[in-house]
C-alpha cells in the first residue's frame, strides 16, 4: 500500500490543516498581546454554549452549505464558479419581487415561491457565461467573476432606484409584507415550548432546505444518468464527447444549477434575516462557498462540516469583536488562515502526512 | 458533570462581566472601519475623548456582516452596556426591532433622524449645509474655473453632500463645472483609496484643479492623489487638514464627534427624540486651522462666514438631496 485509505485522507488531512491554522492563529493572537485560550474560549462559549450562538452559526451554515454546494457541483464537471456572489444577488432580486408583488397568503407558499424566484434569477445569471463558455469558449472562470460585478451594477441599479421607497436613505426595498416571513429557529422553539431558545437569532426554516439540497445534490451526481454525464464530463471533455455526452448540454445545465444553488442561498438572508433586499447581502459568501467546496472534497457531507466550522468562524468572530480588543482585520486574518490550509494547501499537508501514516502503518 | 460544571462557570463567568460593565457606554462602528481617517474615526474621537477627560473606559466593535448589527446591539444591551451609540444610518432597521425589547437602554444613532421611540436619541447633520460652505471656498480657490466631486458609496446621503457642494460652488461661480464621481455601489466604497486616486487623476485631466472628498476612506487616496499633483483638496467629516498641509484646502467638518461624545457624557439620563444638527447649531462647517489657514484669504472667508450667518438667520436655504430626490446644480 502506498496511499493513505480513503478515511485517513478524508478526516485526517482537513484536521491537521485546521489545527496548523489554529496554531498560526494562536501566535497571531499572542503577538498582539491577547491570549488565544481566552479567545478560543470565548468563541466556544458564544457559538456553542448558547442557543443564540447556534442560531447566528447556522444562519451563516445556511448560507455557506448553498454557495459550497453550488460550487461542488460545478466541480464535478470541472467548472469553476467563482460567480456565486452575482449569482446570490441575482437571487437576493428574484426573492424580493416575489415577496413584494405577489401577496401571499402564508409563509409555507411564499418561500416556495421566492425559491423559484431565487432559484430561476440565479440560474439565468450563471446561464449566461455558461453558455458563452459552452459556445464561445469564454473562460467561465473570467465571465463568472466579470458578472459578479454587473450583478452588483443592477443591484444597486433597483436598490436606489425602483425598488427603494421614496424618501428613504438606505439603498434597500421596503419590507417584505408579513405573510411572508420566515419562522425562525425562535419561533419554532416556541412552538415546541422552549420559550428562550434561540432569542432573536436569525436561523430560519431555510436551514432545512439546505439540508435538502444538500441531499439532492448527492442524489443527482451519484445516483443520476445526469450526474454521471456531469462527472463524465469533468474527467475528460473528450472522453465524454467520444461516448456521446453533450457538453455544451451539460456544461449549460451544471453551470445552471450551480447558480440555481446559489441563488436559494438568497432565501435565508433575505426572506428569512432581513424580511427586504438590502445592498451587501451576500458578504462573501460566494467566496467563502470555493472554500467550502475545497473543504469539504465536493461531496454534500464534506460541505456541510465545512459549512458549519466556517458558520462557527463568523459566529466565533463576532464574538472576539464584542468582547476582546482583537481588530476586525485579524479576525479576517485568522479565518483567511482557515481557508489558505484547507483549501489552497491540503497538497503541503497531504504529502508529509501520507508518509508519516505509511510509516506508522508499517510499523 | 463536568461538562454542565463548565457551562455553569461559564455562566457565571458572564454574569460577572455583565456587572464589571454595567453602565459603560458603547460605540458600534459602520462596515466602514473605525479608523477610516474620516466618518468613523471622528466617532472614536468623540468615545476617546470621553474616555480621557472621565477616566472611564467603554465597548467597541466593528462590524464585519450584516447580520451583526442587530447582534451586537443585543448582546451590548443584554451585558448592561448603556448608552449604545451607533455610527452610521445603516442601524436604523436593526434599532428598530431592538430598541423596544429594551426599554432601559438609551440608544443613541448618527445620520437616522426619522425614528421616534422613547429611549432612542437621532442625530441628523445638515451636510448639504456645510457642503455648500466648502463649495463655495472651492470655487473662489480655484482657477480653473473647474471642481471636483468624489463620493463614496452612491447612496442619497453623499448625494446630498454632493448637492450642497455644487450649489455651494455654483454660488460663487455660476459658470463653473463641477464633476460629481462616485467611487462605486457597495460598501467597500468606503474603503478604496485606490479607486479614489484614480478618480482624483481622471477629473484633473479634466481640469478640475480642487477636489471634494465624501467618500469615508476612499478620501484618504483622493487626499493623497490631490497633494501628489499639486492641486487642492477638501476633506469631510474630521478635520483632516493636517493630512497634508498646505494642500488640503479645507475639510467640512461633521461634528459626530461632539454627538458621540455628548451621548456618552449624558450617560444613563441621555435626552432622546430626534435632534437636527446645522450649520446653525454647530454641527456643520468648515475647518479652519494652521495647516490651512494660508489658503484661505481673507475674502473667501468673509464670504463663506456671510453664508453661514445667512442660513442661521434663515435666509439662505440649499436645497436638500435627500427631500425630493432632485439635485438642481448638479447631475450624477
Amino acid at each position: 500500500m502506498d496511499v493513505m485509505p480513503k478515511w485517513a485522507d478524508v478526516v485526517l488531512v482537513p484536521l491537521f490543516s485546521l489545527l496548523l491554522a489554529a496554531f498560526l492563529s494562536a501566535l497571531l493572537i499572542l503577538a498582539i498581546g491577547e491570549s488565544p485560550s481566552e479567545a478560543l474560549s470565548l468563541m466556544v462559549q458564544g457559538t456553542l454554549l448558547r442557543s443564540a450562538g447556534w442560531g447566528y452559526m447556522l444562519y451563516y451554515t445556511t448560507n455557506f452549505i448553498f454557495t459550497g454546494l453550488a460550487v461542488s457541483v460545478a466541480f464535478h464537471a470541472s467548472l469553476f464558479n467563482i460567480g456565486g456572489e452575482g449569482q446570490a444577488m441575482m437571487g437576493g432580486l428574484g426573492v424580493s419581487l416575489v415577496c413584494l408583488f405577489i401577496p401571499w397568503p402564508h409563509w409555507s407558499l411564499a418561500i416556495v415561491g421566492a425559491s423559484v424566484g431565487a432559484a430561476v434569477f440565479g440560474m439565468i445569471w450563471a446561464g449566461l457565461p455558461a453558455y458563452l463558455q459552452a459556445k464561445r469558449g469564454s473562460h467561465i472562470v473570467i465571465t463568472t467573476i466579470m458578472f459578479n460585478f454587473i450583478a452588483a451594477g443592477v443591484l444597486n441599479f433597483f436598490l436606489v432606484g425602483a425598488l427603494k421607497p421614496k424618501g428613504s436613505m438606505d439603498p434597500a426595498t421596503a419590507n417584505f409584507p408579513a405573510s411572508t416571513h420566515l419562522p425562525t429557529f425562535e419561533d419554532m422553539a416556541q412552538l415546541v415550548g422552549f420559550e428562550k431558545m434561540f432569542r432573536s437569532a436569525p436561523a430560519n426554516v431555510s436551514f432545512f432546505i439546505a439540508l435538502l439540497a444538500c441531499v439532492a445534490v448527492w442524489y443527482l451526481i451519484w445516483r443520476s444518468p445526469l450526474g454521471y454525464e456531469i462527472r463524465a464530463l469533468g474527467k475528460s471533455g473528450p472522453a465524454a464527447r467520444y461516448a456521446g455526452i453533450g457538453s455544451v448540454k451539460v456544461i449549460m445545465i451544471t453551470m445552471m444549477i450551480s447558480g440555481a444553488l446559489c441563488g436559494l442561498m438568497a432565501i435565508n438572508t433575505t426572506q428569512g434575516e432581513s424580511e427586504r433586499l438590502i445592498l451587501n447581502f451576500t458578504e462573501g459568501a460566494g467566496f467563502i462557498g470555493i472554500a467550502v467546496a475545497l473543504m469539504g472534497r465536493s461531496h454534500p457531507l464534506g460541505v456541510l462540516l465545512a459549512a458549519l466550522l466556517f458558520g462557527f468562524l463568523y459566529q466565533g468572530g463576532a464574538e472576539l469583536a464584542l468582547w476582546t480588543k482583537i481588530p476586525r482585520e485579524l479576525i479576517i486574518v485568522i479565518q483567511a488562515l482557515v481557508i489558505l490550509f484547507t483549501g489552497a494547501l491540503t497538497m503541503m499537508v497531504r504529502a508529509p502526512l501520507e508518509r508519516l501514516f505509511l510509516m506508522a502503518w508499517r510499523g | 458533570m463536568s461538562f454542565m460544571k463548565s457551562i455553569l462557570g461559564s455562566v457565571a463567568a458572564m454574569a460577572l462581566t455583565a456587572t464589571a460593565a454595567l453602565a459603560d457606554p458603547a460605540i458600534i462602528f459602520d462596515l466602514g472601519g473605525k479608523f477610516d481617517k474620516s466618518f468613523n474615526e471622528a466617532a472614536f474621537a468623540g468615545a476617546q475623548r470621553w474616555a480621557d477627560e472621565t477616566g472611564g473606559s467603554f465597548r467597541e466593535i466593528e462590524l464585519q456582516s450584516e447580520a451583526q448589527r442587530e447582534q451586537a446591539l443585543r448582546r451590548f444591551a443584554e451585558a448592561g452596556n448603556n448608552p449604545i451609540v451607533m455610527a452610521g444610518f445603516a442601524f436604523a432597521d436593526a434599532l428598530g426591532k431592538v430598541a423596544p425589547d429594551y426599554p432601559d437602554t438609551k440608544f443613541a444613532v448618527i445620520d437616522v433622524n426619522w425614528l421616534s421611540m422613547p429611549n432612542v436619541r437621532g442625530i441628523g447633520f445638515n451636510e448639504h449645509e456645510g457642503s455648500y460652505l466648502v463649495g463655495m471656498l472651492a470655487a473662489q480657490a480655484s482657477k480653473t474655473g473647474t471642481v471636483g466631486f468624489v463620493g463614496g458609496m452612491d447612496i442619497p446621503l453623499i448625494r446630498r453632500f454632493g448637492c450642497g457642494f455644487a450649489q455651494g460652488v455654483l454660488a460663487v461661480n455660476s459658470g463653473a463645472t463641477v464633476i460629481a464621481n462616485m467611487t462605486g455601489t457597495t460598501p467597500a466604497a468606503w474603503n478604496d483609496p485606490v479607486k479614489g486616486s484614480e478618480l482624483t487623476k481622471a477629473q484633473i485631466s479634466q481640469g478640475a484643479d480642487v477636489v471634494f472628498a465624501a467618500a469615508g476612506g476612499t478620501g484618504v487616496g483622493v487626499l493623497q492623489t490631490a497633494a501628489d499633483e499639486g492641486i487642492l483638496s477638501i476633506g469631510v467629516d474630521s478635520n483632516q487638514n493636517y493630512l497634508h498641509s498646505g494642500k488640503v484646502l479645507t475639510s467640512m467638518m461633521k461634528r459626530v464627534d461632539n454627538a458621540v461624545y455628548d451621548a456618552f457624557t449624558q450617560g444613563n439620563n441621555l435626552e432622546t427624540g430626534n435632534f437636527q444638527m446645522g450649520v446653525a447649531n454647530g454641527g456643520v462647517g468648515y475647518a479652519l486651522d494652521e495647516h490651512n489657514a494660508a489658503l484661505i484669504s481673507a475674502d473667501m472667508q468673509a464670504a463663506v462666514d456671510a453664508a453661514a450667518a445667512a442660513m442661521t438667520a434663515g435666509t439662505l436655504s440649499v436645497h436638500d438631496y435627500t427631500s425630493d430626490e432632485t439635485c438642481p446644480a448638479v447631475s450624477f
